[in-house]
């Protein structure tokens, strides 16, 4: 009877999951769906100036758009070598001791609220940028910078977990026909590990596309197209973050409407790297 | 909150029941997190809701009042000008804050009282050599045309335009007292608060924004327009046009409650005028 009890409580939970998103995704589209029709999906992607409040409204969020890819990009490029970096020194280099200092110093890097990453990013970064750069310091290139940092977690985790997951066979394989611990590791470790590697990235990429707190302080959240790493922009997360706490009628749904982009965007990077983990790894390290 | 559900643990509930009992379990507890989390008090206090502005100027004004009469629950929550008009035609709460002017349309469906006025303060870094401008530039600067301090006396280097977001009634006072139906650059930084663009303008010396008279601080200077300086006096005797209304509202035809009517007798009272002047605002009724 108390097995049954907590069986029941237990499926009761998970339902609650499943219901949550549910309602999640209810919500979301139910509110932003009818401004999206009104508005048409191609003028709502593609247009490219957003003032909600004007008269007539203009509800074009490509330069959000553009700037959450901007970003994104830019926190891959910095996150995905040095996240790459740290997870091969982890497995293959690192002393033992050393290995159990820089472990809980990268959990601790997760651990670190988004907003005080953003804060970091306002009071240090941005006047650096400003400095040497010019221009007014809040920027793509200095949130991408923190962004890269934050989503190194993510990357170094996943990549460290799928390099450990090489088979000894293999890599004494290797090493039995002479090769140097480097060529191991970019010859047979990298690319067996290929898959669960790229779900790290998408996974930092996911968490870099859904960010909003750090970028809204860090990233200037201007209207305009973004065409350089020193321009400020505004990305889907920061726009709504910044404008849903005034926003009432049709720009309130063209936020959620924007929600909706962002939560299609969010899905098919899940959806992504969830087939890509399936995969298994030894099959694709027979070329 | 009443409506707690209890699953009835004695109560034999037929197997092909219960899953469907427990769907209805969480999404009524779905709903009432929903509600909790925005849904307006249900205590039978008074809710004013509105202008972030005018926000903390009535919480304070609110705490002094609950203070003399303990037991009035007066409920404050700052959503933003527009929402807080639309929850007093809506009869959400029975008032509503704005700070800006109520459009023709919105004039006709509330009663509204003048508690205060605010002005905004157009402000740049200390270290900008410029001191003054012109409601024109101003208009040039953040409309877009203007982009570079050497047109305006300072050195050559690219104005940083500081915005707010669209929606919140500081950019819609700035809008209408200055842009005058031209729009704000797109290339403008946009920042969710008075506090953020101070924050901003103090660390970049090629910056402009505009806040609330009452928060301009030491770490920033605030322009004189057209040659008049922004102070109370200025703004009191009309000669500094940078000024908006900070409002409550409720639906016409439709009386107060006590604790309505009480509450706007205070803040329009001695006390809480005096009070409102205190906190750096102007007094209301001498609007022209």
């Amino acid at each position: 009877m108390k097995e049954r009890g907590i069986g029941a409580l237990l499926l009761l939970t998970a339902l609650g999951a499943l219901i949550a998103l549910g309602l999640i995704t209810y919500f979301i589209f139910q509110a932003g769906v009818p401004l999206i029709a009104r508005v048409g999906l191609w003028e709502f992607l593609s247009g490219t100036h957003w003032s909600p409040t004007s008269k007539p409204p203009q509800f074009g969020i490509l330069p959000m758009i553009v700037g959450s890819l901007w970003l994104t990009l830019g926190a891959l490029l910095i996150g995905v070598p040095l996240g790459l970096a740290v997870a091969i020194f982890m497995v293959e280099l690192a002393p033992p001791r050393l290995a159990v200092l820089i472990r809980p110093a990268i959990q601790l890097l997760a651990g670190i609220p988004s907003v005080i990453y953003g804060f970091i990013g306002l009071t240090l970064l941005a006047p650096l940028v400003r400095a040497v750069f010019g221009g007014p310091g809040l920027s793509v290139l200095t949130g991408a910078i923190i962004l890269g940092f934050m989503i190194l977690p993510t990357i170094i985790a996943i990549s460290e977990d799928a390099m450990r997951a090489v088979p000894l066979a293999i890599r004494e394989g290797a090493l039995a026909l002479v090769s140097t611990h480097w060529q191991v590791i970019s010859g047979v470790i990298l690319p067996t590990a290929r898959s669960g590697i790229i779900a790290g990235i998408i996974l930092g990429m996911g968490r870099a596309l859904g960010e909003t707190m750090a970028v809204i302080m860090m990233i200037g959240n201007s209207l305009d197209l973004p065409t350089s790493p020193l321009q400020p922009a505004t990305t889907l997360t920061s726009n709504i973050g910044l404008e849903l706490a005034y926003a009432s009628g049709p720009h309130r749904e063209a936020l959620f409407a924007t929600g909706v982009v962002l939560f299609i965007f969010i899905m098919i990077l899940n959806g992504l790297a969830t087939t890509i983990f399936r995969r298994p790894a030894l099959s694709r390290s027979s070329t | 909150m009443r409506h707690i559900i209890l699953p009835h643990s004695n109560s034999p509930i037929p197997r092909g029941g219960r899953l469907p009992a427990r769907w209805r379990r969480s999404l009524i507890l779905g709903l009432m997190l929903l509600l909790a989390a925005c849904g307006p008090s249900d205590s039978g206090g008074l809710t004013v809701t509105g202008s972030t502005s005018v926000t903390p100027f009535a919480e304070h004004l609110a705490e002094l009042y609950q203070k003399q009469h303990p037991g009035m629950a007066i409920n404050i929550q700052g959503l933003g000008s527009s929402a807080g008009i639309r929850a007093a035609l809506d009869g959400v709460a029975e008032i509503g804050m704005s700070s800006r002017d109520l459009q023709p349309e919105e004039a006709d469906k509330l009663d509204q009282v003048v508690i205060a006025r605010d002005a905004l303060a157009v402000i740049v870094n200390p270290d900008n050599p410029v001191t003054g401008l012109s409601t024109a530039q101003i208009q040039g600067i953040f409309g877009g045309q203007i982009r570079s301090w050497d047109a305006l006396g300072g050195p050559p280097l690219p104005i940083t335009v500081v915005s707010r977001e669209a929606g919140s009634g500081t950019f819609s006072a700035f809008e209408e007292l200055v842009m005058k139906g031209k729009l704000i650059a797109t290339r403008a930084l946009r920042q969710g608060s008075n506090g953020a663009i101070r924050q901003i303008v103090a660390q970049d010396p090629n910056a402009i924004g505009y806040i609330s008279l009452g928060i301009v601080d030491p770490t920033v200077k605030a322009l004189a327009i057209d040659s008049v300086e922004p102070s109370v006096v200025h703004v009191e005797a009309g000669t500094y046009k940078l000024v908006r209304p900070f409002l409550l509202v409720w639906r016409k035809g439709q009386p107060l409650s006590p604790l309505g009517e009480a509450f706007v007798g205070y803040v329009m009272g001695t006390e809480g005028q005096s009070e409102l002047i205190k906190a750096g605002l102007v007094k209301g009724s001498t609007m022209p």
